[in-house]
Order: C-alpha cells, then structure tokens, then sequence
C-alpha cells in the first residue's frame, strides 16, 4: 500500500512540438514530502496541470489509491483527496477571507440547489460549523483578525498563507504546491514551512514545487529534479544536490 | 389608475426577468443575451395551451417553466463550451434561433401574425381581468423570483457561483463543478423567465415574435447593469427606473413617433453614463470587470 499510495507513470505531453512532460515518472509515499524542482519550464506546474485534470496528457497514468486520476474531471479528483495551490496567487479578491476558506470546504450541503429548499436546516447547521472551523484554521495561520475584511486588503504575503490555508480546507490528503514560498518575507516562510510540516505530521503528503533549494533541502524527505519535461535525478536532498547530471542541467 | 397599474404590472414583469437574468449575469458572469428567448417561450406556452387545447393558466405555467427549462439545458450546455465573449455570441445565436421559430413555425405560432385573444387566467375559482387583479398576480410572481433568487445567492450555493464569476479555475481547484453550476444557474434563469411570459401574455392577451427579439433581450441586460449585477435589490430598481423613465417622456408632449426613438437613444446614453459613473450600476457593489488577477 505504501508504494503505490501515489504514483505517476510515463506521463507525456507536448504543446506544438515542444515536450512538456517526457516519460515523467515518480511516486509520493503517505506522509512524505517531496520537492519537485528544476529550472524555469522544466514542465513542473505542468505536471500539477496533469494530475489535476486541468490538462491532459498525451499518454501515461496517474494512480492515487489504486484509482486513476486521467481522464477524470477536476472536481472529481479534489474528492478523492488531491488538492492544488496555484504559482499566481488565486483567490476570490472581492470576497471576505472567511469567505474564501468557507468557499473551500468541501462538505457543505447547501452548495447544492436542491438541498437548499429540502436540507436548508443541514445547510445553516453546517455552515455555523464550518465558520468555527474556518476562524480555527485562520487563527493558527493568524488572519483571524483579518476575517471579515476583503482578501484583496490583505499583503501579498498573507494572499499566499490564505490561499495556502484554503487548500488546507479542502481536507486532502494529497497536496500539491506550487511555490508556496515565492516572495515572501523569511518569517513568512518559517510559517508556511511550518504548515507544511504539520501536514506531515498528520500523515499528509506534500509536492513542494520550489526554487528556493534551502527551503526545499530544509523541508523534504525526497527530492525529485526534473528538466525539459524528464527527471534527471532523485534522491535525498543531499543525493540530488551532489548528483553532477543536476549540476551539468542547471550549468546548460 | 388604470394606466398607473399597467405600468406596475410592467415593472412587475421586467423584475422577474432582470432578477433572473442577474443570478447569471451578474452573480455567475454570464453575460446571457437570449433571455427574451425564455420569456417568449413562456408566453407562448400559455397563449397556445389555453387557446388549442384548454389548459387552465396555472397549468400552462408550469408547462413553459418545464419547457423552458429543458430548452435552456441544451443551450446552456452547448453554449457554456464556449468561454466569455464567445458565449455572449453563442447566446445571441440561440436567441435569434428561438425568435426565428416563433416567426417562421406558422402551424405552430401563427408567425408574424401572432396570437390573438388569449383567455384571462381563473385561478383557483378566481377569475382575473380588471388591472387590479393583475396587478397582484404580477406583483405575486416578481415577490416570488425576488425572495427565490435573494435566497439562493445568498446561500452556499450563491457563493459559489460568485466565486465562479470571480476566477473559475480557482472555483474548480476547490473541487467545484464549475461546468454543472453554470448551467444549473442557466437553466433557472431561463425557467424564472418563461414565468415572466405566462404572465405577460394573459395580461396583454395577444403575443406576437416582435416582443421577443434581441432588442428585448438587450433591454433586459440594461435593466441588470443599470441597476447593479450582482445585486438584486439592484434589478428591482433597475426595473422601476427604466419602465418609468420613458413613460415620462409622455407628459412631455412629445409626439409618440419620436418620443419612441428618443427612447433608444436614452438607454444608450443611459448605458454609457453608467459605465462611465457608475459601473456598478445604482445598487449593485461590483463592476462587470472581474478583478486585477485575470487582465
């Protein structure tokens, strides 16, 4: 069960001619974190593209749990417990941040039209429940202060925390992110790393797309190099900063 | 009176239809022109099962919403394959399909001729036919799709659609159906509307394809950003402001010839001080642009 809790096998994508992804395969153990790293359109936020069905590959498998992931749509997959963060902040600006995290559960029955007039009772119980836990998430991450202003108020660093919290929400036990830590200030970082190995001690898994090697040798368990859509190396942090094929990739 | 109530009745009509345009174009941002569409198949339900086949009007009601419903859910589908600019075209080409049939389908419609003579509604043994009593019956339906709408995009579910409207990749990486909202909120729209029809068409009692054409349409969308998208206290006064406003252009002694091409230009300009002033229209707390991220 261990070995095959998440694997990707031989995935391969190009865009008019240029490879993305080639013959990509890896796996994520439960309650491990792997960076994913590599120059600048190595193919990773392409990778993330294709397991979350944003994408599809041109050929390959991706199997969570014994279930494969191609083909299937996004929604689907966040369900079976994959969730994603994005490299460009996204989030609902115009909406409060609490409700931003509200937005992200995925247990609300009242997101259904029909329950809305058959289950309304389930839908307000639900959502006063979800509020408590909402303001529980952001007071760990402290934005609980900042709950009920508009997200677009909030700095670029704590944009990043919420929308990290907001993945969170979604209560995966896959997630998948993509330069979590880009532009922040270092105590922001402490923080998010923090977060992130949190989520391992809850025997969550993490793929850490970073160009920040210090973060990634700091956080990881594993480390996974890839350029021009191949995986050059992988190993321990230590292993794959002293492999000379990562060396001669970054140099080229 | 008379005419005071005729013109309630009117603002009536043309809240059902904004209130229900607005779940989707302003709190799902889509920018829908075929809701004339919608609203002409509810009138002809009602005119056509009344006339041909007796049905009482309450029944013919229900008839459009269904109706309607089932035509939205194929045009909705098709239509949301395409994204943004390219669905308000995909839109537009339905709303001229459904105007074309209603004026070409003679056995059916009786085309540009129109349906005359369409029977006052009896409901539950109360037979409506001064103003008065349509007052109240349109009053009833646009206090039902104003407390329907309100209550759905304020629930969970409304949240969703405006996140939908905001960043829809975002929506879909929470796990979202994004595809199974915008057509659910697409699809009510078009039932909320048909509604809208039954109503005009047993007040009016003759309906013919000019009263459903994209001018109409267009007209409704002006009601919506006028009055504020996203906001439906905003289509309520977006309504009232522009069935009034060119009504009063009759105590100014115009000339019905002109006063009817001084209206055109009044939405236009209208339309533009709106975008300029006051993009978020009289009520409504957003603009039609979504925000930074996305430009």
């Amino acid at each position: 069960m261990t070995d095959k809790w998440f694997e990707i096998d031989g995935l391969n994508k190009s865009f008019d001619g240029l490879q993305a992804l080639a013959d990509f395969s890896c796996s994520v153990r439960e309650g491990e974190i792997v960076g994913l790293i590599g120059p600048n359109g190595a193919g990773k936020t392409t990778l993330f593209n294709a397991i979350t069905g944003f994408i599809t590959p041109d050929a390959g498998n991706v199997t969570f749990r014994g279930v494969e992931l191609i083909g299937m749509p996004s929604h689907e997959i966040v369900t079976l417990g994959i969730a994603r963060t994005f490299q460009e902040l996204r989030l609902i600006r115009r909406m409060t941040v609490i409700e931003n995290v509200l937005l992200a559960f995925t247990n609300q029955p009242g997101e259904r039209l029909g329950n809305l007039f058959i289950r309304w009772r389930a839908s307000s119980i639900k959502e006063a429940e979800n509020h408590k836990r909402a303001i529980s998430l952001l007071e760990e991450v402290g934005l609980a202060e900042k709950s009920h202003g508009p997200a677009e108020d909030l700095s670029y660093g704590q944009q990043k925390l919420l929308s990290l919290v907001c993945c969170l929400a979604v209560g995966a036990n896959l997630l998948l992110l993509d330069e979590p830590v880009a532009g922040l200030a270092p105590h922001m970082i402490e923080k998010i790393l923090l977060i992130i190995r949190n989520l391992q001690a809850q025997g969550k898994s993490v793929v850490l797309v970073e160009h920040n090697l210090e973060v990634v040798m700091q956080v990881c368990n594993h480390v996974v190099f890839m350029a021009a859509g191949k995986k050059i190396s992988e190993g321990t942090p230590e292993e794959v900063r002293n492999d000379p094929s990562v060396i001669e990739a970054y140099l080229s | 009176m008379n005419y005071l109530l005729h013109i309630l009745i009117l603002i009536n009509i043309y809240i059902v239809l904004s209130v229900s345009l607005n779940l989707l174009a302003g709190y799902t941002g889509l920018l829908s022109i075929c809701q004339a569409a919608f609203y002409g198949v509810g009138a002809y339900a009602t005119a056509l099962l009344s006339l041909k086949a007796g049905w009482p009007w309450l029944g013919t009601v229900a008839f459009g919403i269904i109706i309607s419903g089932v035509i939205s859910v194929g045009i909705g589908t098709a239509s949301l394959r395409f994204r943004d600019d390219y669905f308000i075209i995909a839109t537009l080409a339905f709303q001229v399909l459904l105007y074309s049939i209603m004026q070409n389908w003679i056995d059916l419609t009786q085309g540009p001729l129109g349906v005359s003579g369409i029977p006052q509604p009896l409901i539950l043994g109360w037979q409506v036919s001064s103003n008065g009593g349509f007052f109240l019956l349109s009053l009833f339906f646009s206090a039902l799709t104003f407390l329907f709408v309100r209550r759905i995009v304020n629930a969970p579910y409304g949240r969703v659609l405006q996140a939908i409207r905001e960043d829809d990749l975002f929506a879909l990486s929470l796990g979202k159906n994004v595809a199974a909202y915008k057509v659910s909120a697409f699809v009510i729209g078009a039932m909320l509307a048909a509604i809208a029809g039954s109503v005009y068409a047993t007040y009016i009692t003759y309906i013919d394809p000019t009263s459903f054409t994209v001018n109409e349409s267009i007209f409704i969308l002006a009601i919506v950003i006028l009055g504020g998208s996203g906001s439906v206290l905003g289509s309520l006064a977006g309504a009232v402001f522009l069935v009034v406003v060119p009504e009063l252009l009759r105590f100014l002694g115009m000339p019905s010839s002109i006063s009817a091409n001084i209206r055109q230009i009044l939405y236009g300009t209208l339309l533009v001080v709106c975008m300029m002033w006051r993009p978020q229209g009289l009520i409504g707390k957003y603009s039609f642009q979504k925000d930074g991220s996305n430009r």
